[in-house]
Order: C-alpha cells, then sequence, then structure tokens
C-alpha cells in the first residue's frame, strides 16, 4: 500500500532550481536510504515532504489524499510525518520529558498526565527512562538524538523522516542513535533515511536512492545501488564515501 | 548653611502619596508599554508587510520623539481634537507607554531574531501552528536572553514616571516640587526625592548585572 506519493516535485529558491521533478512512491513499511553528495538537495527533498519548505510545484499525495495549500492541511500532514533532524533541535528550557510531552500537550491537546505516561513509555523505548528530567544540556550528542527521536515518536508518525541523524555526533556516539533507528526498522515503521553511513544503509534499508543535482540518479535494492551501481557519478560518489572503510 | 531635613521628613505623607503615584504609573507603563512593545516587536518580526511597515512606522515616530512632548501634546492637544478630557495619568501613561513600546519591540524583536531557526523546525514539525510555536518555543527562551534588557527598560520607565510631573501629575517629583515650594528647601527637598530613586532602582540594577552574569555562564 503507497503511504507517500511524489510526483513532479520543484522546489526554487529565488531563481535558483534546486529539485528538478522528484518522482517517488513510498509503500507502507519501506525504508528508504537517501544518499547523495552535499547540496545536492536531499535536506530540501525530506522539508518538502513534510511541508517545512513548500513545493514550488508538483503533487505530494499522503495515503491517497492530495496535499492541499492552506495552513491546516500542512499542519495535518506535519502531525502524521514525523522529523528528526542533524542537529538535534531539542527545546531547551524542556526536560527530556517535556520535550516528548510537548507535542501532545500542544499539538494533540492531550491531558498531562496522559502526555506524561506516553512519553516516558517513549523514553524508555530509546533508552532514557532514566534521563527524564534532565535538560539537554546535561545529555550527551547520542541522548540528545534519542530525545529527539521519542518526541517524533510520540505522535505516532505513519512516516518518519532522518535528515543525517548521526552526522553531528563524535563517531563513538553513532552506534546507539543507529541501533534505535535500527530497532524502528524491525518493527516495520516506514521511514526515510538521509544518510552517509553507508553500511548502516545497506543493512537496514530496503531501498536506497542516489540524488544528484536534484534528480533521482538512480534507485533500486541496497544491493544494486550500494555493491552494482550502474550510473558512474554513483559509484564515483560510494568511492569517496568508502576510501577509508575497510 | 544648614541642612533642613526636618521639614521633608515632616512632609512624609505627601512623599508618600508621591511614591504611591510613581508606583501606580509605573505599573500601568511597564504592562502597557511592554506588552505593546511585544506586539509591535511581533510585527517588525514579520516578513509580511501588512504587519511590517505600520510597527516600523510606530517605532521610528515614536523613538525620534521626546516623551515630554508626547505627555504634552496627549494633555494639552489631545482634548481639543477629541471629545473627551484627559487626565494628567492618562497623558503620562501613554506618553510613556508609547515610548517604551517603541524601545521594547526593538528588544523583542531582536531576541526572537536571536532563537536558531532549528528551534522553529522542531516546533513546526511537530504540527504547531505559529502562534504555538511562538508562545511555547520561541517566546520562553528569546524572554530568558531579553531579561537584563528589558529590566533596563523597567528602570528607564521608573525614572521617566518624573515627567508625569509635567502635567501635575502627583508622583515622586511632584510632590518634591511642592514641598520645596512650600518650605523654601529646594536642596533638602530634591535630594530626597533623588534618594529614594536610587534607593528603589539600584537593586533592580544589580539584577541585571547578575541576570547578565548568569546568561552568560548558561550558554
Ligand atoms: N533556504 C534556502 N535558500 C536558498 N538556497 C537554499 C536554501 N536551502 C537550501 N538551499 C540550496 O539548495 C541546495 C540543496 O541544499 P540541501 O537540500 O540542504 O542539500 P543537502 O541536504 O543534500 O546537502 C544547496 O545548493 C543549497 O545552497
Ligand atoms: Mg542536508
Amino acid at each position: 500500500m503507497t503511504i507517500l506519493r511524489v510526483r513532479g516535485l520543484i522546489k526554487r529558491y529565488g531563481a535558483v532550481e534546486v529539485l528538478h521533478g522528484i518522482d517517488l512512491d513510498v509503500e507502507r513499511g519501506e525504508r528508504i536510504a537517501i544518499l547523495g553528495a552535499s547540496g545536492s538537495g536531499k535536506s530540501t527533498l525530506l522539508r518538502c515532504l513534510n511541508f517545512m519548505e513548500m513545493p514550488s510545484a508538483g503533487e505530494v499525495v499522503l495515503d491517497g489524499e492530495v496535499v492541499g495549500r492552506r495552513e491546516r492541511d500542512l499542519i495535518a500532514v506535519r502531525q502524521r510525518v514525523g522529523m528528526v533532524f542533524q542537529q538535534f533541535n531539542l527545546f531547551p528550557h524542556m526536560t527530556a520529558l517535556g520535550n516528548v510531552m510537548e507535542g501532545l500537550v500542544t499539538v494533540r491537546r492531550q491531558n498531562k498526565a496522559e502526555a506524561q505516561a506516553r512519553a516516558a513509555k517513549e523514553l524508555a523505548r530509546v533508552g532514557l527512562a532514566d534521563k527524564a528530567q534532565t535538560y539537554p544540556a546535561h545529555l550527551s550528542g547520542g541522548q540528545k538524538q534519542r530525545v529527539a527521536i521519542a518526541r517524533a515518536l510520540a505522535m505516532d508518525p505513519e512516516l518518519l523522516l532522518f535528515d543525517e541523524p548521526t552526522s553531528a555526533l563524535d563517531p563513538e556516539l553513532v552506534g546507539e542513535v543507529l541501533n534505535v533507528i535500527r530497532s524502528l526498522a524491525d518493527e516495520g515503521r516506514t521511514m526515510l533515511l538521509v544518510t552517509h553511513e553507508l553500511g548502516f544503509a545497506y543493512h537496514v534499508a530496503t531501498r536506497v536512492i542516489f540524488l544528484a543535482d536534484g534528480l533521482v540518479h538512480e534507485q533500486g535494492t541496497p544491493d544494486e545501488v550500494l555493491k552494482n551501481p550502474r550510473k558512474e557519478r554513483t559509484r564515483a560518489f560510494l568511492a569517496s564515501h568508502r576510501q577509508f572503510s575497510f | 548653611m544648614r541642612w533642613d531635613f526636618a521639614s521633608v521628613l515632616a512632609n512624609s505623607d505627601a512623599l508618600l502619596v508621591g511614591l504611591v503615584g510613581t508606583l501606580r504609573l509605573f505599573a500601568i507603563c511597564l504592562v502597557l508599554g511592554l506588552g505593546l512593545g511585544l506586539v509591535v516587536g511581533l510585527g517588525r518580526y514579520a516578513r509580511s508587510r501588512w504587519f511590517y511597515l505600520p510597527a516600523t512606522a510606530f517605532v521610528e515616530f515614536f523613538r525620534n520623539t521626546p516623551v515630554l512632548v508626547q505627555i504634552l501634546w496627549f494633555y494639552f492637544a489631545l482634548p481639543i481634537l477629541v471629545p473627551f478630557e484627559i487626565s494628567p495619568l492618562a497623558a503620562a501613561s501613554l506618553g510613556i507607554s508609547l515610548n517604551s513600546a517603541a524601545f521594547s519591540a526593538e528588544i523583542f524583536r531582536g531576541g526572537i531574531q536571536s532563537i536558531e531557526r532549528g528551534q522553529w523546525d522542531a516546533a513546526r514539525a511537530l504540527g504547531m501552528r505559529w502562534g504555538q510555536a511562538m508562545r511555547r518555543i520561541i517566546l520562553p527562551q528569546a524572554i530568558k536572553r531579553m531579561l537584563p534588557a528589558l529590566t533596563n527598560r523597567a528602570i528607564e520607565i521608573f525614572k521617566m514616571s518624573t515627567l508625569g510631573s509635567a502635567v501635575a501629575y502627583v508622583e515622586l517629583l511632584q510632590q518634591g516640587k511642592l514641598i520645596a515650594s512650600l518650605n523654601f528647601n529646594p536642596i533638602e527637598a530634591y535630594t530626597t526625592v533623588a534618594v529614594i530613586f536610587f534607593v528603589l532602582l539600584w537593586p533592580l540594577l544589580q539584577f541585571t548585572y547578575w541576570m547578565e552574569r548568569r546568561l552568560k555562564r548558561d550558554e
């Protein structure tokens, strides 16, 4: 079943066109890794999917419904599509628990006790039950990102967007975040994941998309794209990202 | 010469009345000035020119006209144009509040602008509307950063309250003037008024220093 269908998605900033017409279908339960050089439009694509950026042209269909352009529609979409950022973007004036509760209380209008119980459950899921009362300033990068994931999960998203969730982390903290994402994959959640962790993409993704210059340059199974890329640019990109791993 | 503070002390009830008047004017102008300042500051922050242009005109106008002129204008000129009386309190409140709104608007705008874009992203990604994000995420962080500047504004408002005496509003300076003219003791009367202001405001200023140090430590 198709949960997300994107047709002819174009994004321009002024005169500069960043996405030149992206077509994409996401089936429920799919895990799509998005690769691409810096500046190729990966973040812009993700941000257009939950309308943090307004597409300049094209169509986004969520669960069979074309997403309109009224504020009300956009807000409804954002509640159904969770997003996790490279820089975590936790709310520094709230505890870990407060961060996870915030969407439930302010957006979903749940009562405090209910939201608190749910938030505690999500924190436990990412292994941070003991950090509920801790402020972000006192958390490690890996813990911050796990709180951010719990914050997204609390809203019961049908689709999760990860924008380089481990790129801002010290190498020794990458593993704990990837483990959480992998556990979400094991639950069968639908996700789009921008990452430079090729090994992780290979093992966890059901499909890999290589983005170049604002277009889907190549896509296929992890084996097809990561092991036997057909296009020269994909090969060059993979080579440059692999040169230090062995 | 001989200092004669006894003649001032004998009028301490008049000074007390003045102090109450000062505090009342201060409270009104603090709430109106900062409240309107927040609204105008949001207008200055807005992308839409329907909000931006009027807010900017307001700020420019009231930052570039003296408060005393405004108070006198509201007291003497406005009643000629409109069919109702303007009390000294109303004239002083209007003049000081509008001026404070113009200055604090720039504090609010700067504070809101200083919050990282990622905070907006995270709030909107959860499905918050603009107002929800502003109220729950942006303003609480911005106000913490703005607190020293806003407290400075409050100190300015407190001092500006003396301008009320220009329209004979009963506050500390007005009462000092009265005592000086009745007892022929301007040195003692005005010195006392100055000391009262100092005693009230000095702790407030120390508080802003303390907040500034704490903010630096937190960031
Ligand atoms: N708000 C913006 N205004 C103008 N240009 C932008 C903006 N956001 C991104 N871009 C441009 O769009 C291109 C793609 O950016 P981005 O999607 O962030 O790439 P990636 O995430 O793949 O590194 C870049 O050239 C970038 O400079
Ligand atoms: Mg990016």
